[in-house]
């Protein structure tokens, strides 16, 4: 199992890192956790422009001038969990909704007429409304209609996830939130999701069950950012070598205001941000890169190409929200409001070509 | 230290015990390389015999014996040797090698893979030899490879790692040991190997057939150490790229003004 270290010690690392480190790990063909740790560091902050350069070659290098694209559709937002920092927390009092299977298609349906050929399904942790058999029902109706159906909800056991898999689930994101134990318990104050360990181990149950792909991260505003993705770096590096056959991906969810009144206890500027994505490309040439509609539209612009793999567009965070416009109760606002066709716009005129399929549901059908 | 199987070697260099002009001379070289760990032609050496030329030579300090399966050209062969091995030696370390032609002694990925899975299940210890293939490399571990040995060229051939691109896909990727074999013809080829990350190398003709092979056994030695050393330092890049990031060459977009 994955042993995290101690987060306090990889902040203390990252801060011993000096400007001769980081010009070794700018120069080094491939890096070593101790070059993640120097690119992360505030000694690596006047080298932002050269990390963006080496980024920018060698994401395209390894996956072309294009951009995929992919569409949150939210399930559920009951939830059992009290996380302080999250709008679908069970204290908060807003008006609960999940999605019937036929509710649940029809916001997928007008997905696919927006031209989405990759989903992602999310939900709060309840699993009396959104369990196995809800998750594996959706997954079928849905599986010929998309190239690819991703999910983002509670952590399950292998067995469960084998069986979305076999439904056609194709991949699972599992944020570990915070690698901080101190400050995950703090901020999970009851309900299943409070178990840290639990959490830490499930892209490897995930990966076990044979999903294709595993999306692993952090959620930026809880500790320091530095040591989180050093944190995502050490993860990712065991993952890789106990499932080599599996894809990973990263995302960068960086805290947004949401219902609830919960300030982020860390700072992270769209700099911090940067120097985050980048050091990570330069430390894994293979991950995706997931940078969501969180993410005001200017960011996400000046971005494209420089790290970044996959963006979400036109993305609606309350159950129903693309059939009904009026639906209420969002797990956080979205900082880019731009239509698909938008998105795809700016990523032709920066000479990039927009992803819609990149899988097809015919690797995972049985005949 | 390096750590094969729970067990720990001081020495990341392995020797291999064949051609040498005789046994005294292979015996002074080993002492000289300060191995510990020595592989053995089973088809050479009667394990049985305590008068064995080879095992008497070596008999005066302690080795981790590592008898390879040189010969066998399938799986069935090779299973039947590494069985013989075991119930004469009484020790389960085994280097497979599974070489059906004759000529290049290239080992065979399928029959490899087969020998390495049911030896494992057989209790044995396996260090197999390959091609330098990182998909092969990856599943012989998982089939519970001790550690994975990639050629660094045909064996005997005194070429180098001329496989030093997939040599390297293998380091980065192993979650077990990973021993340059074969072709390694020179101390600087050994350093090289252990430079990029190898965990140890195996030599035995480079050695075996020198003008001096006691010298040359220090020789190696020597250069191994200053290799790993290398790669613990962290190696300088040659690296293309400080020009790449540097103003003139700045080619792609990547003007950061949009950040808030």
């Amino acid at each position: 199992m994955f042993q995290s270290p101690d987060f306090k010690q990889l902040s203390a690392q990252i801060r011993c890192a000096t400007s001769e480190s980081v010009e070794q790990a700018l120069s080094a063909t491939r890096l070593r956790l101790h070059d993640l740790a120097a690119l992360l560091s505030p000694a690596a902050t006047p080298y932002l422009q050269q990390m963006a350069v080496r980024s920018s070659e060698i994401t395209i290098t390894r996956f072309g001038k294009t951009t995929q694209l992919y569409a949150p559709i939210y399930l559920s937002n009951y939830c059992t969990n009290r996380c302080v920092y999250c709008g679908f927390s069970a204290d908060n009092r807003i008006k609960r909704k999940c999605l019937t299977l036929d509710e649940a298609e029809k916001e997928a349906m007008i997905l696919h007429d927006r031209g989405f050929q990759h989903i992602l399904l999310v939900s709060g942790e309840a699993v009396n409304a959104v369990g196995i058999e809800y998750m594996e029902a959706i997954a079928l109706r849905l599986r010929d209609k998309f190239a690819a159906v991703s999910i983002e909800i509670q952590p399950m056991s292998t067995e469960h996830y084998h069986r979305l898999f076999l439904a056609g689930i194709t991949a699972v994101a599992v944020y570990q939130e915070t690698y901080n134990r101190d400050i995950y318990k703090t901020v999970h104050l009851s309900g299943k999701k409070s178990d840290y360990d639990y959490r830490l181990e499930t892209p490897a149950r995930v990966a076990r069950a044979g999903m294709r792909e595993v999306g692993i991260g952090a959620l930026l505003g809880l500790a320091d950012w530095r040591a989180e993705g050093l944190a995502i770096g050490h993860h990712l590096d065991w993952l890789r070598k106990q499932f080599w056959s599996t894809a990973f991906t990263i995302s960068f969810p960086r805290m947004r205001p949401a219902t609830g009144e919960f300030e982020p206890l860390e700072i992270v500027t769209e700099s911090n941000l940067s120097q985050l994505i980048f050091a990570l490309r330069l430390f894994d040439q293979d991950v995706g890169l997931i940078v969501s509609t969180r993410e005001e539209a200017r960011y996400r612009d000046g971005m494209l190409g420089l790290g970044p793999t996959r963006y979400s567009a036109g993305s609606c965070t309350a159950p129903g929200g693309y059939g009904n416009s009026d639906a209420d109760a969002e797990q956080f606002s979205v900082g880019d409001h731009r239509s698909l066709e938008e998105v795809c716009t700016v990523i032709r005129s920066k000479g990039f070509d927009p992803v819609y399929k990149d899988w097809d549901c015919g690797f995972q059908t049985t005949y | 230290m390096l750590c094969i199987a729970g067990t720990e070697f001081r020495s990341r260099l392995f020797l291999g015990t064949g051609k040498f002009s005789s046994s005294t001379v292979m015996a002074k070289a080993i002492e000289a390389s300060d191995c510990q760990m020595i592989t053995v032609a089973l088809r050479r050496v009667d394990l049985e015999n305590p008068d064995d030329d080879i095992m008497k030579a070596l008999s005066q300090r302690e080795y981790t014996f590592l008898p390879n399966t040189s010969g066998a050209r399938n799986a069935d062969e090779a299973i039947r040797l590494a069985h013989i091995a075991r119930a004469a030696s009484g020790s389960s370390w085994l280097k497979l090698e599974v070489t059906p032609d004759p000529r290049t002694l290239l080992p065979d990925p399928v029959e490899t893979l087969f020998a390495t899975e049911k030896l494992v299940k057989d209790g044995f210890i396996v260090l197999p030899y390959m091609n330098a293939d990182p998909i092969l490399a990856l599943k012989l571990q998982d089939a519970g490879a001790a550690a994975v040995m990639p050629l660094g060229s045909p064996i005997g051939t005194n070429q180098g790692v001329l496989t030093d691109f997939q040599v390297a896909i293998i380091i980065e990727q192993a979650r077990v040991p990973v021993v340059v074999d074969a072709g390694i013809g020179a101390p600087s080829h050994a350093a090289y190997a252990m430079e990029m990350g190898a965990d140890a190398v195996l030599v035995n003709t480079a050695i075996s057939v020198a003008g001096d092979p006691v010298a040359m056994a220090a020789a190696f030695a020597k250069a191994v150490e200053a290799g790993r050393t290398a790669y613990i330092a962290g190696m300088g890049q040659k690296s293309k790229h400080a020009s790449a990031s540097s103003p003139e060459s700045g080619q792609l977009s990547s003007d950061l003004g949009f950040l808030a």
